[in-house]
């Protein structure tokens, strides 16, 4: 009975921003070092070891903020998170809380459901990450490695704004895109550099006030994402439906499963204790340094995507798949400037493409020049659509020039009416009985005749002259 | 310049004289690791420093290449710090030798170096009584001719109250004037390092030497080190301000004589003497109690066994870990800031009384701007209310022990640089007075030493 019930979902997106050193010292933020070598004493948290900001994680929270249209503050405060836990060195990780960098973004995204949507960004803060546990690597021991202890994160935290799990993933890849046009962080879900928090709720549909809500917690790909909120949504409606109340908790996803459970209470977040880290002056940021920020921030995907559309007379979808990526909305515009025509560019890079890159590690191995190419000889006749194909695969195979490969491959349509002609001439002599039945007035045999000549000339005819030739004929 | 030979003979005097005054329990160091240190520092110090073998004790809660820093804890019985203090590293860089460790209150939470988990260090005139604290290790070496200077560190008076008990000089830079890179955290918006020495300019000097930027501090202020002044003829154009709340009704009379002696002093030095008010001042002490254990409560939660210092029994889970770890190895001083920080930064308290406080600090620190505002340059308190008090005296009262912090909180509250010199004796013990100065002027809080220091019969009674 999901379709009694709104689904009302908020997300909270810690994003690693791409350093190449920790958020607050100078040790490297690469993934995937042996345990515990990217250490020092102050991301160990020893005695009298104390943080020093990175600027430029600062840098890309900033441009973080400005590209989810947030306004940056211009102090903001860096305050301690308490709780104790064996991968937290230091019993507080450095956060913000009362003050944060940015608050009062928005970010539209394209709702299946609704079309063009926003989500509001209620604020974005900067902190550090804890190390990791370890509970498989020795047997009833815990091991912890503490490499990405201090590597610098944002909190992206959005309203109760979608009302769909669908709608949440969506927004969840529009931010994705954000963030990776701008290079602020590479996003990657299964190397926990993009993680994500929901808060879950439903009520009746009408309803101006919402129902107890609960966090989703570890939901660690992408793929995942829509699959725990659904089923923590069917989980709170059958709650409702049977009578019962949701109780405020947190729910971890396991994906084995495809289930949620609650977390165990030992678990349960305390009260953080949250006040100003006396180790760090308030973080004061000129408006020169912002203003530098938003200077180097990119177009982002939902202007891109706008500007296509404007700019290119293409459908929202298919500006939605060109700008998806910023490389591939690159490619698109090198191409349309080197002359072709914008639709056709667009089916192109959607079709051939971007399965080309799919299958070659999102490598655009076409030339954006040669492929402007190449739709001008179809366009002017010289190769067919099909045959045109083939030689996209082998320019992005073997490299060269669309013409010329079009030559070696032989698939240079014949537009020479008389050469045509030789091919009409064997095709209706082949074909007497379907010759009587068209001057008998069954016309639709016409591309009938157009598909036989096409095979005869092994694709080499220009089907719209060989229509023209055939009318010719069959009419005399 | 100087005899490469010096440095050797005075790392071997310093190890001897700290032998003498062992039945003082100021250094923690072992005798013969001192020794053997002492001697390898000194072959390794540079001879154009401008502390060349210079010997400095350092408190236990700064962190030594050298010698374990226990903070004066069981939690850290035994560790050593994998780097130095910044404060450390200039201190060798200018070929001043370590001369091991000295005693204090666990974590600095005391005043009397009775918190400590190696035992109370004596008051080097009458063994009877406490040297002060928590820098009272600092104190009494220094106060016994062991070493010339030591380094302390203070949270709310740490190294000017044991000053003043023990008859030495203790200052305490503007907050943000020395790096707290190494200084081990117990109130981090209150901590500096600190020197004590037997005169202003021993503790001068190696105050200039251990001040200036420190990148590894987001606090520490992007100043140059502290250039010394010279000793003033007169102190002609100073306004010395004396606060009336310093002075209450109930002062300790020989205090209070002892203090108007060296008003007086000032005045024939050629100051304008000043009474000022800093009205908030009756709020200082519940303050600082408030705002130091929240911040000790969070730098004090790392200790929890899992990665160094000694663990306890009970380390089946994690929670048992901590429990006992953190119920063992901390004593009791040190528990009860943990819970009373713990307790006022918990959510429905934290305005109430955190908040609060932070006002509060505000207040005080507006007081101080005021005065100065108003063309007062420096000033004048008496250190501590009384001389030092007798060992066990207020062990048991935490809120008496706490009270002898009264005329130094402020200072770290305000972040203000502030001096305690010796300024005469009470019953054979001595007793101190308080400059204290405006942010990053500690070379005129110094002239005003150095010129009251020369005058000050600091060895008579009051």
């Amino acid at each position: 009975m999901a379709g009694a019930w709104e689904t009302v979902i908020g997300l909270e997106t810690h994003v690693q921003l791409r350093t190449l050193s920790k958020m607050f010292c100078g040790c490297s933020a690469a993934f995937g070092a042996p345990p515990n070598t990217n250490v020092c004493p102050v991301c160990l948290g020893l005695p009298g070891a104390l943080p020093v900001p990175n600027e430029q994680a600062l840098r890309l929270a900033v441009r973080a903020a400005l590209g989810v249209g947030c306004s940056v503050h211009p102090r903001s405060i860096f305050a301690r998170k308490n709780y104790f836990y064996p991968d937290l060195p230091k019993g507080y990780q450095i956060s913000q809380f009362e003050q944060p960098l940015a608050t009062n973004g928005s970010l539209s995204y394209l709702s299946p459901d609704r079309g063009i949507a926003t989500a509001t960004i209620q604020r974005l803060h900067v902190e550090e990450d804890a190390g990791k546990s370890l509970h498989d690597r020795f047997p009833k021991q815990t091991a912890i490695d503490l490499n990405r202890c201090g590597v610098p994160l944002i909190e992206i935290v959005t309203g109760p704004d979608f009302r769909s799990p669908h709608e949440a993933r969506t927004y969840l890849l529009t931010l994705k895109q954000v963030l990776e046009y701008a290079g602020i962080s590479d996003c990657d879900m299964e190397k926990g550099s993009l993680r994500v928090d929901a808060n879950v709720s439903v009520r009746r549909p009408g309803d101006t006030a919402l129902g107890t809500k609960t966090e989703v917690k570890n939901i660690n790909s992408f793929a995942y994402v829509e699959k725990a909120l659904t089923v923590e949504r069917d989980r709170q409606i059958a709650v409702l439906e049977s009578g019962g109340t949701v109780a405020q908790q947190t729910m971890l996803y396991d994906s084995k499963t495809n289930n949620v459970r609650p977390q165990r209470s030992k678990e349960e977040s305390h009260d953080y204790r949250y006040f100003p880290d006396p180790d760090l002056p308030p973080l004061v940021l000129t408006e020169e340094f912002i203003a530098e920020q938003q200077t180097l921030l990119p177009e982002l995907p939902t202007k891109k995507r706008e500007r296509f559309v404007e700019k290119y007379a293409l459908s929202v979808t298919d500006a939605a798949v060109l700008t998806a990526d910023r490389a591939v909305a690159d490619y698109y515009e090198a191409v349309v400037h080197a002359g072709a025509e914008p639709k056709t560019a667009a089916n192109w890079v959607m079709t051939e493409v971007l399965e080309d890159a799919k299958d070659h590690g999102d490598g655009l191995r076409v030339p954006p020049g040669a492929l402007a190419n190449l739709i001008g000889l179809v366009r002017g006749g010289t190769v067919s659509h099909q045959a045109a194909k083939r030689v996209f695969a082998e320019v992005a195979e073997r490299g060269g020039e669309p013409r010329n490969v079009a030559e070696a491959l032989g698939v240079m349509q014949v537009g020479d009416a008389g050469v045509l002609a030789a091919w009409v001439n064997e095709v209706l002599g082949a074909h007497t009985t379907e010759v009587a039945r068209y001057k008998q007035g069954e016309t639709k045999l016409l591309q009938f005749f157009v598909g036989q000549v096409m095979k005869a000339s092994r694709g080499k005819a220009d089907p719209k002259l060989a229509q023209r030739v055939l009318e010719e004929k069959l009419a005399s | 310049m100087i005899d490469p030979s010096e440095a050797l003979a005075s790392a071997k005097a310093a190890a001897d004289r700290i032998v003498k005054v062992k039945r003082l329990n100021a250094c923690l160091t072992p005798i013969k690791e001192l020794r053997k240190s002492l001697a390898a520092q000194a072959s390794a110090a540079h001879p154009s420093g401008v502390l060349y073998g210079m010997p400095v004790a350092v408190k236990d809660n700064i962190c030594t290449l050298e010698f374990t820093t226990s903070c004066g804890s069981k939690i850290l019985e035994g560790y050593r710090s994998p780097y130095e203090a910044t404060a450390v590293a200039k201190l060798k860089a200018a070929g001043a030798l370590i001369a091991g460790k000295t005693n204090c209150d666990e974590f600095g939470m005391g005043s009397s170096t009775e918190h400590s988990a190696y035992g109370r260090s004596l008051h080097p005139f009458d063994k009877t009584r406490v040297p002060g604290g928590s820098s009272g290790g600092s104190a009494a070496l220094v106060a016994a001719g062991a070493v010339p200077a030591a380094l302390g560190s203070e949270t709310g008076g740490s190294v000017r109250q044991p000053a003043s008990l023990c008859g030495v000089v203790g200052i305490k830079p503007t907050y943000g004037r020395v790096s707290r890179s190494g200084l081990v955290a117990f109130g981090s918006s209150l901590d500096q390092i600190g020197v004590l020495g037997r005169s202003v300019h021993d503790a001068a000097r190696v105050l200039s030497v251990i001040s200036g930027r420190d990148p590894k501090d987001s606090t520490c202020e992007e100043r140059d080190s502290l250039r010394l002044p010279t000793v003033p003829e007169s102190l002609q154009g100073f306004v010395i301000g004396v606060p009336k709340e310093y002075f209450p009704q109930d002062l300790d009379p020989a205090v209070r004589r002892a203090s108007d002696r060296a008003i007086r002093l000032l005045r024939e030095l050629g100051a304008a003497v000043r009474e000022v008010s800093l009205p908030h001042t009756a709020y200082a002490v519940a303050t600082y109690y408030i705002i130091a254990p929240a911040e000790a409560s969070s730098n004090l939660a790392r200790y929890d066994g899992a990665r160094y210092g000694p663990r306890f029994n009970g380390s089946e889970d994690v929670r048992a870990l901590y429990r006992t770890t953190r119920g063992e190895g901390f004593g009791p001083e040190v528990r009860r800031r943990v819970l009373v920080g713990t307790y006022v930064l918990s959510s429905g308290y934290y305005d109430a009384y955190y908040r609060k406080a932070q006002q509060m600090r505000a207040l005080i620190a507006q007081d101080f701007r005021n005065v100065f505002d108003r063309g007062v340059d420096l000033l004048f308190t008496p250190t501590t209310p009384t001389p030092a008090f007798k060992a066990g005296e207020k062990l048991n009262d935490p809120v008496a022990m706490y009270l002898s912090d009264i005329f130094t909180v402020t200072a770290n509250l305000a972040g203000l640089p502030a001096i305690s010199m010796p300024i005469g004796r009470i019953k054979g013990l001595p007793i101190g007075g308080q400059l204290i100065g405006q942010a990053f002027l500690e070379d005129e809080m110094l002239e005003a030493a150095y010129a009251l220091e020369r005058a000050v019969p600091a060895g008579e009674e009051a």
